[in-house]
C-alpha cells in the first residue's frame, strides 16, 4: 500500500499531500521536509528510488513538480511510476495540458480526481476513462445542486 | 471587517506577498474573517470559506478551529457543501482527534443516500481517516454495500473492506464471502479492488490463505484473459492490457502458491507464459515481468522456469534504464543466498554496477558483490573491491571496508595476500574502519611469524609515506616496536629490502610522536615501540633514554604515565627491561563468547599497548602489576616469565585482578600447565540431588600439589542461578579457590559451570574436603554439603 503521495515544487512549496496513514501534524512536517530534502539533493540523472527509514521512496520530476510516493516493502516500484504518470495523465485530461498553477488554484479538484484513483492506499480504478466520467458526472451534480438550492423554496 | 474574498483571489493575493512576513499577514487576516464567517449562519459562501481554509492549511499554518465546520459541512444537504466537507475531514480530522467521531453519524447516513456519488465520498472518508471504532460500526454496511450496489460503489466499497480489514484483524472474516464473489465480475475496478482484498484477507489470515486457495484457477483464467486479448483502449498502457490488475494478480499468486505445491503447478504455466510474452521495452512491461519473477522465485514453481526468472533478473541488470538495474539487483539480493550459483553467472554485470554514477545503484551492487564472494573468485572480486573503495562516496566507505575485511578472513587465499589487503584498505580508508580491526591485524600478524620481515617492512615504508591514517600508524608502530631488529638487519626475502639505520626508524617514531595528527592512542603505541627497541637495537639506546625521560613531562596523563613507567624500567629495573620487552608470544585468538573467567590463567600483558578503550583498565595498573607478578616471580622460581597463553587485545573486560590473586596465579601458571581439565584421570561425581550433579577430577601437579576441578551441572527442566560452591579442608592443607566459570546452569544440561580448586598438602594428611553448594531454583533458595573423602588420581 501507498503510505503517503505528496507534490512538491523545486522551491520546496507543498502542492498537494495525501496521507494514507495516521501521523500526527508534527510528524507528518518532519516527513515532508525530510522527502524535500532527499528528493531535491538528487542529481538529475539518477534512478528514481530511494531507501527511507523503512519505505521505498519513488519520486518523478515532472515539469516544475515532483511527484514523491512512499511504498511498503512488497510493493512493485515499477509499478509505482505508471501510478504517478497516470495520475499526472488524468490531470492532463482534466485540465487540459495542466500545469503546476492549475493544482494550485484548482488544488481540490486535484484531491477530487486523487480520490477517484485512489483510495487506501490502492489503485482504486484502472480505467483512464472512467476517471474522467465520474468527476465529470460529480461536477455536473454540483452544478445542478447549487442550482436547485439556489432557487427560493417557498 | 473586510470582506472575505473567493478562493482564487486569495490564492493570489497569497502568491504575491514577497516576503514570509506579507504573507503571514494576508493569511491572518483571511483566518479571521473565515473565523468570523463560520460563526455566522448558514451562507452560501460556507464551501469556500472551508476551501480557503484548506489551502491555508497546506501552506502550514494551523488550521484546527475549521475541524467543526468540517463537521457541519458534512452534514449538510448540498452536494458542494458535502464535498468540500469530506475533503476537509480528509486532511484536517484523523482518527487521533475527538471530532472524528462525530463524522460517523453522517457516513453512516450517506454511505445509504440515493445519489452514489454522496455514498462515494462516504466510502472515501471512511477508508482515508476510519478509526477502529467506526471500522467496527460501519462493518455491514459495508459488506451490504459489497453484495447488492452497483460497479462504481462495488469497488469503493472494496477498498473500503480492505482498510477496515487493516484496522480491525477480526472483521476478514466478515467480507470473506463477499470477496469471494467479487472476482466474478466484469468491471476492471471491482476485480482490482477484490483482488486487493483478497490478497489483505490472506495475508492476515492462514485459514483464509487456505480457503482461497481455491481461487487459483479463476485468477489464472482472468490473468490469461489479459495476457492474451486484444487491445482495449480502456485499459491499455503501452500495449499491456491493465498492468494495475496484472500486477496485483500476480502478487496474490504469490501468496497463493507460497507452500503449495498444488496451487504453484496450477500456475506454473501462466508465468512461463506471462515471462515470455510480456514486452519488456516500456517501463510497464518491465513492472509485470518484475512481478512475474518475484512470484516465480517465491512459490514452488519448477526449476525451468526458476532459471528463465533469473534470466530475466539478468537481461534487466543489462538495460540501460538505471531504475531496471536496480530494481535486478535488489531482487538478486533477495536470492543470493538460495540460488546462489545462478546469481553467480551475472557476477560480472553486477561488478561493473559499481563503476554506476547513481548511489543508490552503487550500494545495492556493494551488498550484491559482497554476497557472491567467494574462495573462487577472491582476488579477482578483492582488486574490484579495492578499486570501489577509493572511489566511492563517504557513507559507503565503512561498510565497504568491513566488508573486504570480513571476505578476507573468510577466503584469504594466502596469509601474504591477507595482510597485503588489509593494510591496502587502512592506506585508502583508514578512518573509517572500525575499532577492533588494529588489534585484530595485530593478532593476524603475529600468527605469521614467516611474513614478520615482510611486513615490518611494507609498514614502515607506509608510515614513511604517510601518517594521517591513524589505524595504519599504530599496527605500524607496533611492529616496529616488535620486529625492529628484523627491519635493521636490512635482509628480506619477500620484498626489496631498504637500509634503514637505527636513526631512521627511531625518526620516524619520533615524527609520529610529535605530529598533531597523531591521536593520543596512537602516541601510546609510538612511545611503546621507541621503548621496546631500546632491548633490540645497540646504539642508539641512550637517545631512547631521553625521548622516554622527555615524556615523563608530558601534558597528556596517560602518556606521561607510560614515560614515568618505562623511565623506572631504565633505572630502577634495568636488569629486567630485556625480559620485560621481549618477544611477545603468538596471541590466540580470542572469541567473543569467551568470558574471562573461563581462562584459568590470569593474562599477564607484558606491556602490551592495549588502545585506549572505555571501560578497560588503565594502563598504568599493568605495569605496576607486572612488576608485582615479577616480584613474586622471583620469590618462586628463576625462570622468565613466559604466560601460556595471551588474550588479545579486544577482551576489554579484562579484569585486572587484585595482585594479590597474580602471585597466586603465577604459581598456578608454573605449575598447572594444562588449563583446560583434559585430564587422564576420570572425573568421579560426588553429588547427586535435585537434579544437580557435581564431579570431581583431580590433578596433582607437584609433590604437595593438587588441583581440584568441580564441574557442575543441572539435569532439571528449570535453570538454576547464583550457583555457587564453597570448600573448606583440614587445617594444614592451603586451599585456592578460583574464579568459577559462571553462577547460571541452565536447564537440561545445557551448559556446565567449573570450578577449579588448588590445594597444597605439604604435610600430606588425609586429604578430604567438605563443599557447601548454594544455588537459587525456581525462586527459592537451596544449600546443600558434601564431603569428599577420596580423591581419585591421588
Amino acid at each position: 500500500m501507498m503510505r503517503f503521495l505528496l507534490l512538491f515544487s523545486r522551491q520546496g512549496k507543498m502542492r498537494l499531500q495525501k496521507w494514507f496513514m495516521p501521523l500526527t501534524e508534527r510528524e507528518k512536517k518532519k516527513v515532508m521536509r525530510d522527502m524535500m530534502m532527499l528528493v531535491l539533493a538528487r542529481p538529475p540523472r539518477s534512478s528514481n528510488f530511494l531507501q527511507w527509514r523503512d519505505l521505498k521512496i519513488v519520486y518523478k520530476r515532472y515539469a516544475s513538480l515532483y511527484f514523491c510516493a512512499a511504498l511498503e516493502e512488497h510493493d512493485n516500484e515499477l509499478l509505482a511510476l505508471e501510478v504517478l504518470h497516470r495520475y499526472v495523465e488524468l490531470l492532463d485530461k482534466y485540465f487540459g495540458n495542466v500545469c503546476e498553477l492549475d493544482i494550485i488554484f484548482n488544488f481540490e479538484k486535484a484531491y477530487f480526481i486523487l480520490d477517484e484513483f485512489l483510495m487506501g492506499g490502492e489503485v482504486l480504478e484502472t480505467s483512464k476513462i472512467a476517471v474522467g466520467v465520474s468527476m465529470e458526472e460529480a461536477d455536473t451534480l454540483q452544478e445542478t445542486m447549487e442550482e436547485y438550492m439556489s432557487k427560493p423554496a417557498y | 471587517m473586510s470582506p472575505s474574498i473567493p478562493l482564487q483571489e486569495m490564492i493570489r493575493a497569497i502568491r504575491s506577498a514577497r516576503t514570509q512576513c506579507e504573507e503571514r499577514g494576508v493569511i491572518q487576516r483571511e483566518c479571521a474573517a473565515i473565523r468570523a464567517q463560520f460563526r455566522q449562519a448558514d451562507n452560501g459562501a460556507r464551501s469556500h470559506n472551508l476551501a480557503k481554509l484548506l489551502y491555508v492549511h497546506m501552506l502550514g499554518y494551523p488550521a484546527h478551529f475549521g475541524q467543526m465546520e468540517c463537521v457541519r459541512m458534512i452534514a449538510s444537504p448540498r452536494y458542494s457543501e458535502k464535498r468540500v466537507g469530506y475533503l476537509g475531514a480528509m486532511m484536517l480530522l484523523d482518527e487521533k482527534q475527538d471530532a472524528s467521531l462525530l463524522i460517523t453519524n453522517s457516513i453512516k447516513n450517506d454511505l445509504s443516500h440515493s445519489n452514489q456519488y454522496v455514498q462515494s465520498l462516504a466510502l472515501c472518508t471512511l477508508a482515508c481517516m476510519g478509526s477502529a471504532e467506526m471500522c467496527r460500526d460501519l462493518a455491514p454496511e459495508i459488506d451490504r454495500l459489497l453484495r447488492a450496489s452497483n460497479s462504481y460503489i462495488k469497488k469503493k466499497a472494496a477498498l473500503c473492506a480492505v482498510h477496515i480489514v487493516r484496522k480491525v484483524h477480526e472483521l476478514g472474516e466478515l467480507f470473506a464471502p463477499a470477496a469471494r464473489s467479487l472476482l466474478t465480475e466484469k468491471n476492471h475496478g471491482v476485480l482490482h479492488g477484490a483482488v486487493v482484498l483478497i490478497t489483505e484477507l490472506c495475508e492476515r489470515n492462514p485459514e483464509a490463505l487456505e480457503r482461497f486457495r481455491k481461487t487459483v484457477p479463476d485468477l489464472v483464467q482472468i490473468m490469461k484473459g489479459l495476457v492474451i486479448s486484444g487491445y482495449s483502449p480502456e485499459h491499455d498502457v503501452a500495449g499491456i492490457s491493465d498492468p494495475f490488475l496484472q500486477v496485483r494478480i500476480l502478487r496474490l499468486l504469490r501468496i497463493l502458491g507460497r507452500h503449495s505445491e498444488t496451487a504453484s503447478d496450477a500456475m506454473n504455466d501462466l508465468l512461463a507464459q506471462v515471462a515470455t510474452n510480456t514486452d519488456s521495452t516500456k517501463t510497464v512491461g518491465n513492472a509485470v515481468l518484475y512481478e512475474t519473477v518475484l512470484t516465480v522465485l517465491d512459490i514452488k514453481s519448477e526449476s525451468g522456469l526458476r532459471v528463465l526468472a533469473v534470466n530475466i533478473l539478468g537481461r534487466f541488470l543489462l538495460n540501460n534504464d538505471r531504475n531496471i538495474r536496480y530494481i535486478a539487483m535488489m531482487s538478486l539480493q533477495k536470492i543470493v543466498g538460495t540460488d546462489h550459483n545462478a546469481v553467480q553467472r551475472h557476477r560480472g554485470t553486477i561488478v561493473d554496477c559499481l563503476k554506476d554514477h547513481d548511489a543508490s545503484v552503487k550500494r545495492r551492487a556493494l551488498e550484491l558483490s559482497l554476497a557472491l564472494v567467494s574462495a573462487s573468485n577472491i582476488r579477482s572480486m578483492m582488486k574490484e573491491l579495492l578499486l570501489f573503495l577509493s572511489s566511492c562516496p563517504p557513507e559507503l566507505r565503512a561498510q565497504t571496508a568491513s566488508g573486504i575485511f570480513n571476505a578476507a578472513e573468510r577466503y584469504a587465499p594466502s596469509q601474504r595476500w591477507h595482510i597485503d589487503t588489509i593494510l591496502h584498505v587502512l592506506t585508502t580508508a583508514g578512518g573509517d574502519v572500525r575499532d577492533e580491526t588494529v588489534p585484530n591485524l595485530i593478532q593476524l600478524i603475529t600468527n605469521t611469524s614467516e611474513l614478520h620481515c615482510y611486513t615490518v617492512h611494507k609498514l614502515y615504508r607506509a608510515l614513511l609515506t604517510d601518517i594521517s591514517q591513524q589505524p595504519l600508524v599504530q599496527v605500524a608502530c607496533w611492529c616496529i616496536g616488535e620486529y625492529g631488529d628484523l627491519l635493521l638487519k636490512g635482509e628480506c626475502q619477500e620484498t626489496e629490502p631498504a637500509q634503514v639505520t637505527e636513526d631512521d626508524v627511531l625518526d620516524s617514531l619520533e615524527t609520529v610522536l610529535q605530529s598533531h595528527m597523531s591521536a593520543p592512542a596512537t602516541r601510546g603505541f609510538a612511545l611503546t615501540a621507541t621503548m621496546k627497541l631500546s632491548t633490540r637495537i645497540t646504539d642508539n639506546v641512550d637517545r631512547i633514554r631521553s625521548i622516554v625521560s622527555i615524556y615523563g613531562s608530558c601534558i597528556d596523563v596517560e602518556l606521561q604515565q607510560r614515560a614515568v613507567e618505562y623511565n623506572a624500567l631504565f633505572k630502577k629495573y634495568d636488569h629486567m627491561r630485556a625480559a620485560v620487552l621481549e618477544r611477545m608470544p603468538v596471541i590466540e585468538k580470542n572469541s567473543l563468547g569467551q568470558t574471562n573467567g573461563e581462562s584459568a590463567v590470569e593474562a599477564i600483558k607484558a606491556v602490551q599497548p592495549a588502545t585506549v578503550k572505555q571501560g578497560e583498565p588503565p594502563l598504568p595498573l599493568q605495569p605496576a602489576n607486572q612488576v608485582c607478578d615479577l616480584l613474586d616471580l622471583l620469590g618462586g622460581s628463576e625462570e622468565p616469565l613466559q604466560p601460556s597463553s595471551v588474550q588479545s587485545g579486544t577482551a576489554s573486560g579484562l579484569p585486572i585482578n587484585n595482585s594479590s590473586t597474580a602471585g597466586g596465579d603465577l604459581l598456578d601458571l608454573l605449575g598447572g600447565f594444562e588449563p583446560t581439565p583434559a585430564a587422564p584421570a576420570p572425573a568421579v561425581t560426588v553429588y547427586e540431588k535435585d537434579g544437580v550433579n557435581l564431579t570431581l577430577l583431580c590433578e596433582k601437579h607437584s609433590d604437595s600439589g593438587l588441583t581440584v576441578t568441580l564441574t557442575a551441572s543441572n539435569s532439571n527442566d528449570s535453570d538454576i542461578s547464583s550457583f555457587t560452591l564453597q570448600a573448606a579442608v583440614p587445617k594444614s592443607v592451603q586451599l585456592h579457590m578460583k574464579a568459577p566459570s559462571g553462577d547460571f546452569l541452565p536447564a537440561r544440561g545445557a551448559a556446565k559451570v567449573t570450578q577449579m580448586v588448588v590445594l597444597n598438602n605439604p604435610n600430606k594428611v588425609n586429604l578430604k574436603m567438605r563443599v557447601r553448594i548454594s544455588y537459587t531454583s525456581q525462586g527459592s533458595a537451596c544449600q546443600d554439603t558434601v564431603q569428599i573423602d577420596s580423591f581419585p588420581g591421588l
